[in-house]
């Protein structure tokens, strides 16, 4: 009778907490689902009535459409590249004693501290602007004409600012992970007559495995929906050069007011992160068992 | 196959010596043991042998061959480390195989190879299992395995059984030992535990501090210790060492007298004590006994020895047994003789 007495209480005791949560995720999410089943917009108050795909339709068929999903999974592979590789680089730096290890680990580990806003905005006006940018100068110091980088390759430099914020976060957990490798393993391949190259392949990239796989999983998650940095630097432009799903999901609700159309194309983000997610665990997942 | 000659090595870590001016040969074949306290530099010296450590001074000479520049991997070694250090990734088949991949052999002669390591070290069932699916004692021998596969001038063992319990560090121990007489490889092999090094070796190295005590056969070392170091060292229980006034009748700074060594009775003898606690171990009895004057003994006596705590005894040293240490600890008798 106690466990059923104490089983009962603490449902009712948690029961708070989860119902906050689920309204959380549940109304919005329903909410959103019925929407995009309404020709809803702003502009046009008292006017809505069912219309049955035809945001959907609209969404998918739009021009902006193809372009946004390509720039979303092209932003998301190579910041995923850029900074697994770079972390894993910059992590076995980090293991090698050197004066000053603890200070340069303080600041490299900074970027990831910066909130997406203020770091966009340090990028495009300290450092890619075509006038006073630290990049111009360097341009113009050995000759070259500046680059105009947010409207010349807008996508690149999302992905460069995104990156430098994500390197640090790889890093970190790559650099953890190397400091768990045994010492005498190293040793034992040693003598076994691996060479360094063959250490690092044999022996410390499949130790580093599972931290590889935390670091893809977690970065693709928020990669998927990054909004600030394009908000902030290139407002998805020129044209949909930079826009991804989330930025136009953004402009289609708040810019065009059209709160159907925007939540179709929330649905289908969804949609999306979701067949992410489980290609993603299929190919790595089994990395993270036993 | 293999000489090991050691000259004048030294190895420093910052301002700390760990190894002085060390010399050592190594004969071919032989089974030897690196025994000392923790901290003695013996897991170093090993090092310096396979070449994890660079040597500070001095140079190492493998079958009259200089290799105290050569990296580990060259030198022709194999070592078993305390740790296994087992790739854990990798199924046991894989584990053995590794150095042989590294060396560039054709997959046919590396499972030629794998194959009769397995079948040597008792592990053909658990090839395709990964060493975290393996108990202590089959870990030990996969690394062991991995060590024969590359078919070297010598083995290092640093520590293999330390991790292991008391009843599989026994079952080790021989398989070591039978592992030693089939092949008939040189095996360097590190303890801090002297019952490993007495059951093991043929020459036993006793370290202390970075220097060399003494080198000599298990029995050797038992009879004639030559300083108070390898006489408390090696023996289990230690030896008995009394100093004072019962020294100076011998002339000596300190008498040493193994508990075997010392025979009990009711009365009569050389000195009389109070029995404190008695070991039992079934086959033998350890008594620990105060006497007045010379300090706490301990005496071995036959298993089914009775006598209780607080009970007056006599002890007598056997004539021929004892051991005679001058006053820096060097020994100026030993039972057999004058040193």
């Amino acid at each position: 009778m106690a466990t059923l007495h104490t089983q009962s209480t603490a449902r009712l005791m948690m029961s708070p907490s989860v119902i906050l949560l689920l309204a959380w995720m549940l109304i919005p999410l329903s909410m959103t689902l019925y929407f995009s089943f309404l020709r809803y917009n702003l502009l046009m108050p008292g006017m809505e009535e069912w219309t049955g795909f035809f945001n959907y339709q609209y969404f998918v068929t739009d021009p902006a459409f193809t372009a946004a999903l390509v720039n979303t999974l092209v932003l998301v592979a190579s910041v995923l590249v850029i900074s697994v590789g770079g972390g894993l680089l910059m992590a076995l730096l980090l293991d090698q004693p050197f004066f000053g290890r603890g200070i340069v680990r303080l600041l490299v580990i900074a970027p990831f501290f910066v909130m997406p806003t203020v770091s966009a905005l340090v990028w495009k006006n300290m450092l890619m602007h075509p006038v006073y940018g630290l990049f111009a100068w360097v341009a113009r110091g050995v000759g070259l004409e500046p680059v105009d980088w947010l409207s010349s390759a807008p996508l690149l430099s999302i992905i460069l600012i995104v990156s430098w914020q994500w390197l640090p976060f790889a890093a970190l957990i790559l650099l953890t992970a190397l400091q768990s490798l045994d010492e005498e393993q190293m040793e034992a391949a040693e003598m076994d007559g691996a060479s360094a190259l063959r250490r690092f392949v044999h022996i410390t990239l499949p130790h580093l495995s599972r931290a590889i796989t935390v670091v893809i999983l977690i970065e693709t998650i928020f990669l998927l929906s990054v909004f600030a940095e394009i908000l902030v630097t290139t407002s998805g432009g020129p044209g949909y050069d930079s826009t991804n799903l989330s930025y136009l999901i953004y402009t289609q609700a708040l810019l065009q007011f059209d709160v159907g159309g925007a939540s179709a194309g929330g649905i289908i983000a969804v949609i999306l992160a979701n067949i992410v997610a489980i290609f993603l665990i299929r190919l790595i997942g089994k990395n993270l068992e036993t | 196959m293999c000489h090991l000659r050691l000259s004048n090595v030294s190895k420093r870590f910052g301002t700390q010596e760990v190894i002085r001016d060390l010399d050592l040969s190594i004969e071919d074949g032989a089974f030897v043991v690196f025994v000392g306290p923790s901290g003695c530099g013996k897991s170093t010296l090993l090092r310096l042998i396979a070449g994890l450590e660079d040597a500070s001074a001095g140079t190492i000479e493998i079958d009259d061959e200089d290799v105290t520049q050569l990296p580990p991997a060259r030198r022709g070694l194999s070592m078993v480390f305390q740790s296994y250090a087992l790739y854990p990734h990798m199924t046991v088949r894989a584990n053995i195989a590794f150095p042989l991949r590294m060396a560039g052999l054709d997959k046919a002669a590396v499972d030629r190879k794998v194959t009769e390591a397995a079948r040597v070290l008792n592990l053909t069932d658990y090839l395709s299992r990964k060493p975290r699916q393996l108990s202590g004692g089959q870990r030990q021998r996969v690394a062991i395995g991995r060590a024969i596969v590359r078919e070297p001038k010598a083995f290092l063992f640093d520590e293999p059984l330390s991790n292991l319990d008391a009843a599989l560090r026994v079952n080790m121990r021989l398989e070591i030992s039978e592992l030693h007489h089939q092949l008939g490889t040189t095996m360097i092999y590190v303890t801090h535990d002297q019952i490993e090094a007495m059951t093991m070796a043929d020459t036993i190295v006793v370290l202390n501090k970075g220097v060399v005590e003494q080198v000599g056969s298990p029995m050797e070392l038992y009879r004639r210790p030559a300083n108070l170091f390898v006489a408390g060292f090696i023996g289990s229980p230690r030896m008995n060492f009394i100093n004072g006034r019962e020294a100076a009748k011998l002339g000596a700074e300190v008498i040493g007298v193994r508990p075997e060594h010392i025979t009990l009775s009711p009365d009569g003898g050389t000195w009389r004590g109070e029995v404190g606690v008695a070991e039992h171990l079934g086959s033998d009895t350890f008594l620990h006994i105060k006497v007045d004057g010379v300090g706490q003994i301990t005496a071995r006596a036959p298993g089914e020895v009775d006598l209780r705590h607080g009970e007056t005894i006599s002890l007598t040293p056997e004539p021929g047994k004892m051991h005679l240490f001058g006053k820096t600890g060097e020994v100026i008798r030993t039972p057999e003789g004058v040193s």
